[in-house]
């Protein structure tokens, strides 16, 4: 069967009152962006508060689903058979013919759902219901009417075209990308950032990410390989400006001043400091990251406070109570996950004490810090080489 | 400025390769198997570059095959062998130091009831003709020994090999990995008794892709590739054309002026090996001067760990490798740095620098500068 056009269907942004236009509009333009990649060429409309997108040539249907199926905000993809009015005999055969066609086994319960929105159709939505339903069970003898729990809804749409559909593919749900701000993920080439940013972005936030790179203890491939985990969650989530941070210095001086079992902290620290900088002059309104309570040493509570310490602005930890299992789960879901667990050499090990403090004292970091006096000539020198790398664009 | 010193991952082509390959590409771009003049065209390419290997090998032109590189031509070897030869008995004997492009097709030969003896080697990677001479048994159909080990350039001893093997069992064929050796030493297969010999293009300044594989007149082995039956039905597949031009002018080009470039060649190993020997806590692995191959020099460096170094020399301008390039994809340790008996602690702390013909003293000396300020800085680094 040829499906012409889709039925978007969102499922938040109908209760955002007055703002609602803002979002139905984002919507719109979020599909028109992911609809780009694919092969053909579409309209996407917005009427009576229901988008349609429409095939104006031929297009490939799987790719077509597949874009769709990673632009938040929507709920359901429901493709639609649009026929021409051509008197209601021929709608019936239509239907029937569709029926057969997409339930070849018809041990099954049915319901018509018929909307006419023209309202010069000589019939009113109670009629075509039941004429409708009529028709469909005197052609197949097994289906049955079932008005309370049906397995199939068939909606029967009346406008200049008449649409037909009975199937809602899932969408992914969440809110339309560019509602609701812009965040700087903290991305590593690890399995948890990738699922937080997307997370977040799910959200309708706008995403920016920022990579520390420690050349020579991290390698161009390490590099790479977090360029193409952003290209990944960018269907999802948009154009991504990736910050690449040279951390190498800073990494050495904090190994070569403070005790070894705070470098970790220490370490973290600085990246949060160097993340916000970069999230505030790139218009962010949070940092966000992939940290889980108890995860690794650097990751426990009194780990991520100490981390928390610096930073000013809110930072979003959305998979901060999900087990490893959960997040390895999302990660599969989104396909970041193969690229995550690629095995590059990570020769940062030199950098991980044997046994790092787990409970560290504030006041103890804090003290650390002082030490190192000429940190911030670093910091700055960090951010004035930062490699911007676009993505998803 | 660039310094490579990979060369045994992969070489930079000759000029007259790539003009030889543009050639075929742009104009010459027949098929050899098509009856009209364009195809007879290509077809001369092809005979040209039979000419020059088997002039290289001393060899005969029908005995060289041309494969897509030295992989498929280990393969076709000893796939090739097994196949044809297993009723006269299904044992292989091979060394425990071999490319995967072997030693992975031994394994697999091993799951199909085959027996496989790999040789031991010696600190310096050698395998013994003793050893050997106690290995073989009547069922013998295969011995597959490398002519130059890729990881620390050991020179094995093929041409005392070919003749014992022989002599034990002529029916025994003996094939010879020379993807490294090739172009640094001259291979005569006839006088060396040897029956299979691999080669690469991309080693010796040629394309990538390419290779071939020398079958003994006489010799039968199966072919693993099958189809149009070009090249008397062993490799099947229209001939990759502007890929065996360029590997046969490589081959021409290589041995041009052979043995004064290999002389300078020595002359910059020596150069690297004596400077490495100066700096701390360094060794180098493998046999020393002319007992070893002229490019390949592998040298463990106490303390660092070999991916940290590479990186610190890439960002210098200066390419080498971690052990071996085709086993650094792997996070396993390489095989023949273990079977030298390598002290555990510097398995992941040693790096390979393998020189070509273009290699200069002076981008030697950069090298060397470039290790001695590295370490003292490196060093200064160790997990606590």
């Amino acid at each position: 069967m040829v499906f012409q056009a889709f039925l978007i269907k969102y499922a938040e942004i109908g209760i955002k009152g007055r703002n609602r236009y803002v979002f139905e509009d984002m919507l719109v333009s979020q599909i028109a962006r992911a609809l780009r990649a694919v092969e053909g060429r579409f309209s996407v409309s917005k009427t009576q508060g229901r988008i349609y997108v429409k095939a104006e040539s031929d297009y490939d249907y799987d790719e077509t689903v597949d874009a769709l199926g990673h632009v938040f905000g929507i709920a359901g993809i429901c493709p639609l058979l649009q026929v021409e009015d051509s008197g209601f005999e021929e709608l019936c055969r239509q239907v029937v013919a569709y029926m057969d066609e997409m339930y070849p086994d018809k041990h099954m319960t049915f319901k018509v759902m018929a909307r006419r929105a023209r309202k010069n159709y000589p019939m009113d939505s109670n009629e075509i219901n039941r004429q409708i339903g009529e028709a469909v069970l005197e052609a197949f003898p097994d289906i049955r009417v079932d008005v309370h729990q049906p397995d199939v809804y068939l909606n029967i749409e009346v406008r200049e075209m008449i649409n037909i559909y009975s199937e809602i593919l899932p969408g992914p749900g969440g809110m339309p990308v560019g509602t609701n701000g812009k965040g700087m993920l903290l991305l590593s080439g690890g399995i948890d950032s990738p699922v937080a940013g997307y997370m977040v972005s799910k959200r309708g936030v706008r995403i920016d990410a920022v990579y520390f790179h420690a050349p020579p203890y991290t390698s161009d491939r390490a590099k790479q390989k977090v360029v193409d985990l952003a290209q990944i969650i960018s269907r999802y989530t948009g154009p991504i400006h990736l910050h690449v941070v040279n951390f190498t210095e800073i990494q050495l001086y904090i190994y070569e001043t403070c005790p070894h079992e705070e470098l970790t902290i220490l370490m973290r620290r600085y990246m949060m400091r160097i993340a916000e900088r970069l999230a505030k002059e790139n218009g962010c309104q949070a940092l966000i990251t992939g940290e889980s309570i108890g995860q690794v040493a650097s990751q426990t509570m009194q780990s991520l406070a100490a981390t928390n310490d610096v930073c000013t602005m809110p930072v979003f930890r959305p998979v901060i109570a999900f087990d490893k299992q959960d997040i390895v789960d999302i990660a599969k879901k989104i396909k970041t996950f193969e690229t995550s667990i690629q095995p590059f050499e990570d020769c940062c090990t030199i950098f991980v004490a044997k046994h790092p403090v787990t409970k560290p004292n504030l006041n103890i970091i804090r003290h650390s810090e002082t030490k190192l006096t000429q940190i911030d000539e670093m910091v700055e020198r960090a951010l004035q080489t930062v490699e911007v790398i676009r993505v998803g664009e | 400025m660039e310094i490579y010193l990979d060369n045994s991952a992969t070489t930079g082509t000759f000029p007259k390769v790539r003009e030889m390959m543009v050639r075929t590409m742009a104009e010459d771009f027949g098929n050899p198997s098509s009856m009209h003049r364009k195809g007879v065209d290509a077809e001369r390419y092809v005979r040209h570059a039979k000419e020059q290997i088997a002039k290289s090998l001393k060899a005969e032109e029908k005995e060289i095959f041309f494969t897509s590189g030295g992989t498929e031509s280990n393969n076709l070897a000893i796939l090739g062998t097994a196949a044809a030869n297993q009723r006269a008995g299904k044992h292989l004997i091979t060394t425990s130091i071999e490319h995967p492009s072997v030693s992975e097709t031994m394994r697999y030969l091993k799951e199909q009831g085959f027996s496989v003896t790999y040789l031991p080697v010696d600190s310096l990677g050698r395998v013994s003709a003793g050893d050997l001479e106690n290995a073989m048994t009547p069922e013998t159909i295969l011995v597959s020994v490398m002519a130059v080990n890729n990881e620390i350039g050991t020179r094995e001893p093929i041409e005392e090999l070919g003749p014992l093997i022989k002599a034990k069992n002529p029916n025994c064929l003996f094939h010879v990995d020379a993807v490294q050796g090739f172009g640094k030493y001259v291979f005569r297969p006839k006088a060396a008794k040897i029956d299979l010999l691999s080669v690469s293009a991309h080693k010796i300044h040629g394309p990538k892709g390419v290779g071939f594989l020398y079958v003994r007149d006489g010799v039968k082995i199966r072919p693993i590739v099958f189809g149009g039956e070009q090249q008397k039905g062993l490799r099947s597949g229209t001939e990759n054309v502007p890929g065996i031009a360029g590997l046969g002018t490589a081959v021409e080009e290589i041995y041009r002026d052979h043995e004064a470039r290999i002389d300078r060649l020595y002359a910059c190993k020596e150069r690297l090996v004596q400077g490495l020997l100066q700096l701390p806590d360094v060794t180098v692995n493998g046999p020393s001067g002319r007992d070893g191959a002229p490019h390949v020099v592998s040298a463990s460096f106490g303390g660092v760990r070999s991916e940290v170094l590479l990186h610190a020399l890439e960002e210098k301008g200066i390419y080498v490798s971690a052990g071996s390039a085709c086993a650094s994809n792997h996070p396993g340790l390489s095989s023949t740095l273990v079977a030298i008996g390598l002290p555990k602690r510097l398995l992941e702390s040693t790096l390979r620098f393998s020189m070509s013909i273009f290699t200069t003293e002076e981008e030697i000396d950069q090298t060397l500068l470039a290790l001695r300020e590295l370490l003292l800085f490196l060093r200064r680094f160790t997990r606590k």
